[in-house]
């Protein structure tokens, strides 16, 4: 099968709907006939021109309350924040509205909005420019919230958020952007709520997102030398939360540790673990386990922004201290 | 203006009638305990969302704020689904999730009053964009208080709809203050509709009182907006007449004196002098259409009371898209 960047696979899941679906435009800030800051418009703009591909002045808030009303009156606003920090400028149109709309109006009005932004600690962006905020937003009711981790997802959960008619936000890993894996030409749709099951394992359940899923892959290897076995899961999406996934997993290793870039406290982690106490409590061997980013913002200097992030050999170590529990 | 026919007069009458008697019912259910929450009426400011409506076709959309009702009343939303809303029924217009500040009615162009001071200007801005996209000459409308002038929605959403040439009319109700506070504390600059040029787009003033002046205001940009050439901002001078919402104090802040003067110059005493003045037996009809109007609300009333209240088991519902969230996870 052909190998594509995660960036060409969205590129080509936004450029498929596009043709198929003439009520989709894209709106922000370079994403017209520059094709955007991460080139997820590349190109976009010449088959599909600038009512469709609009640049934007920078007023966050402004095109994301303006993405509820267009979505409201029969169209599939697609908002590229480019960073999905500036996301936050908008948040009360996003919460208080784009969220709310469907129920407040009784389900009479549907809000497809996808909002799209990129994420994640790396290359010394500062603290502007590298916050991932899903806990946050998975908190709300009324919005899906998706975390791919690679191409093949990306590509296929973008095409689902584009036929849903309940807004998202789909958060796009920075440092994943130009990783590759086999992509099909044909047409793929993924549920939103549908863990994969990265690799399988017999000892351990680690459930992890976007980068920290290749931060662990990377040790697994490792640690099958050392005689433990991982069984890997990723989640694709925080909300809605396939629960299920971990739970079968849970049941059969008996032990968990959630890894996450995103901070500790209220967050995904907690959610699993309340969640896996709830009711897979039975199965498990040894306390549930976290690890997390520092709860810190992002800082600019590599050793220190090296060591906000979960690396690959605190992973390990995390691993091997859950296994002696 | 005098020269609208006859016919379309009494129309624009009866819209702000009808509000005004579904607002006093309001009140006095309100007193009575029927309203579970907030209740902010639009007494006084009716010829505003009557003018403006009454110029606009079914298929055009209005985005309105926590002052809702009357624009709510005024794009054709029965008054039982908003009585029925108000009284938190399951016949409501947003089957109860919503209440005062969330009426909802796609089906009449009526795409959301809410409860944050703002929105509904990018909301409709939006509206704009969507029609631009489905390239039909739909027009937007976006209703909002003196209050909503302060805020970065003004600034962004006038903004984008003068760049991108939008089909919208971004209404101000100046009605003088926000909750308390006077519009001359709160801005720097005393006039609304001169904000325009600071966005390159035409601003008119015009008095918010007199139905017929607004009719003919937002019919010029209503056009204008229809035939491509772009937003209007309009000023609406009034002033409410009640408290910010029922059961607030309302005299900490402006006098008996002044809501009395406000008073004599009511919207709906206004037309119905001019029409009386034109022709004196016009007494009559205008007698037989308040006891039209009068019915009209008591059946609205009764017809909410009796309405059962939402099954609790509904509370979920509308969360995501229909069944959504078991399709996910089948
Ligand atoms: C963003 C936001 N801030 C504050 C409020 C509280 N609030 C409700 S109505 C109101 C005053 C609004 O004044 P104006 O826009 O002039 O409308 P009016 O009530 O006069 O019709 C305020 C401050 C709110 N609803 N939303
Ligand atoms: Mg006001």
């Amino acid at each position: 099968m052909r190998e594509i960047t995660f960036m060409q696979a969205t590129l080509e899941a936004l450029s498929e709907e596009m043709a198929k679906n003439p009520k989709i435009f894209v709106m922000g800030e370079g994403i017209g006939k520059r094709g955007g800051n991460f080139n997820t418009t590349k190109g976009l703009f010449d088959l599909y021109g600038p009512d469709r591909l609009c640049d934007t002045p920078i007023c966050e808030r402004g095109f994301v309350g303006l993405a509820a009303g267009a979505a409201m009156t029969g169209t599939r606003p697609v908002i590229d924040f480019m960073f999905a920090d500036f996301i936050l400028d908008a948040a009360g149109e996003i919460i208080n509205q784009i969220a709310k709309i469907q129920y407040m109006s009784g389900g009479r009005l549907k809000a497809p909005v996808l909002l799209r932004g990129c994420i994640g600690i790396g290359h010394s962006a500062g603290t502007h420019h590298s916050g991932s905020y899903y806990p946050m937003y998975a908190h709300f009711p009324g919005l899906r919230v998706v975390v791919p981790s690679n191409a093949y997802d990306a590509k296929g959960l973008l095409k689902q958020s584009l036929n849903s008619n309940d807004p998202v936000l789909f958060l796009e890993h920075k440092s994943l952007l130009t990783k590759k894996c086999p992509v099909p030409e044909e047409e793929f749709l993924i549920p939103f709520g549908k863990a994969r099951i990265v690799q399988k394992g017999a000892d351990v359940t680690v459930v992890a997102l976007a980068m920290m899923v290749h931060q662990t892959l990377e040790v697994c290897k490792q640690l099958e030398g050392e005689g433990v076995s991982v069984e890997l899961i990723d989640p694709r999406t925080v909300a809605p939360m396939d629960i299920e996934t971990i739970l079968d997993s849970v049941h059969k290793t008996g032990r968990l540790l959630i890894v996450d870039e995103t901070f500790a406290p209220c967050g995904i982690g907690a959610e699993i673990a309340a969640q896996v106490n709830d009711r897979g409590f039975d199965d498990l061997d040894a306390p549930i386990r976290r690890l997390n980013g520092a709860h810190s913002p992002t800082p600019y200097s590599p050793p220190l922004e090296a060591a906000v992030v979960p690396q690959p050999d605190r992973i390990a170590q995390e691993i091997r201290d859950l296994m002696a529990e | 203006m005098n020269n609208l026919e006859l016919e379309k007069k009494l129309d624009l009458y009866r819209g702000m009638r009808t509000i005004r008697e579904c607002e006093e019912r309001l009140v006095r259910s309100h007193q009575r305990g029927l309203i579970p929450g907030p209740c902010h009426t639009y007494i006084g400011q009716e010829a505003v969302a009557v003018g403006v409506c009454a110029c606009l076709r079914n298929d055009d959309v209005i985005f309105s704020t926590h002052r809702g009702h009357g624009h709510a009343i005024a794009k054709g939303l029965h008054p039982r689904e908003l009585m029925a809303e108000v009284f938190g029924r399951a016949t409501g217009c947003s089957g109860g999730r919503g209440g005062s500040m969330h009426l909802f009615a796609p089906e009449v162009g009526l795409m959301g009053t809410s409860g944050i001071v703002g929105p509904s200007i990018l909301q409709a801005t939006g509206a704009g964009y969507s029609f631009k996209v489905l390239k039909t000459d739909q027009v937007s409308v976006a209703f909002f208080g003196d209050g909503a002038v302060n805020n970065g929605a003004f600034h962004e959403g006038l903004n984008m709809a003068t760049i991108w040439n939008l089909p919208v009319l971004f209404v101000c109700e100046n009605n003088q203050f926000a909750t308390e506070v006077p519009f001359h504390y709160s801005s720097g600059n005393p006039s609304v509709a001169a904000r325009g040029a600071a966005y390159g787009l035409p601003g008119v003033e015009v008095d918010g009182n007199d139905v017929l002046a607004v009719y003919e205001v937002a019919g010029e940009a209503i056009q204008r907006a229809r035939s491509g050439e772009g937003p209007t901002l309009i000023e609406c001078k009034t002033y409410r007449t009640r408290p910010h919402a029922e059961g607030m104090d309302d005299y900490s802040y402006r006098t008996r004196e002044e809501v009395d003067e406000w008073k004599s110059r009511d919207p709906i005493l206004r037309l119905r002098e001019i029409l009386v003045a034109d022709n004196e037996s016009m007494k009559e009809n205008l007698g037989a259409m308040d006891t039209e109007v009068k019915a009209l609300i008591d059946e609205a009333e009764k017809f909410a009371e009796e309405s059962p209240y939402p099954d609790p088991l509904t509370a979920e519902d509308h969360v995501f898209s229909a069944n959504s969230r078991k399709i996910d996870h089948a």
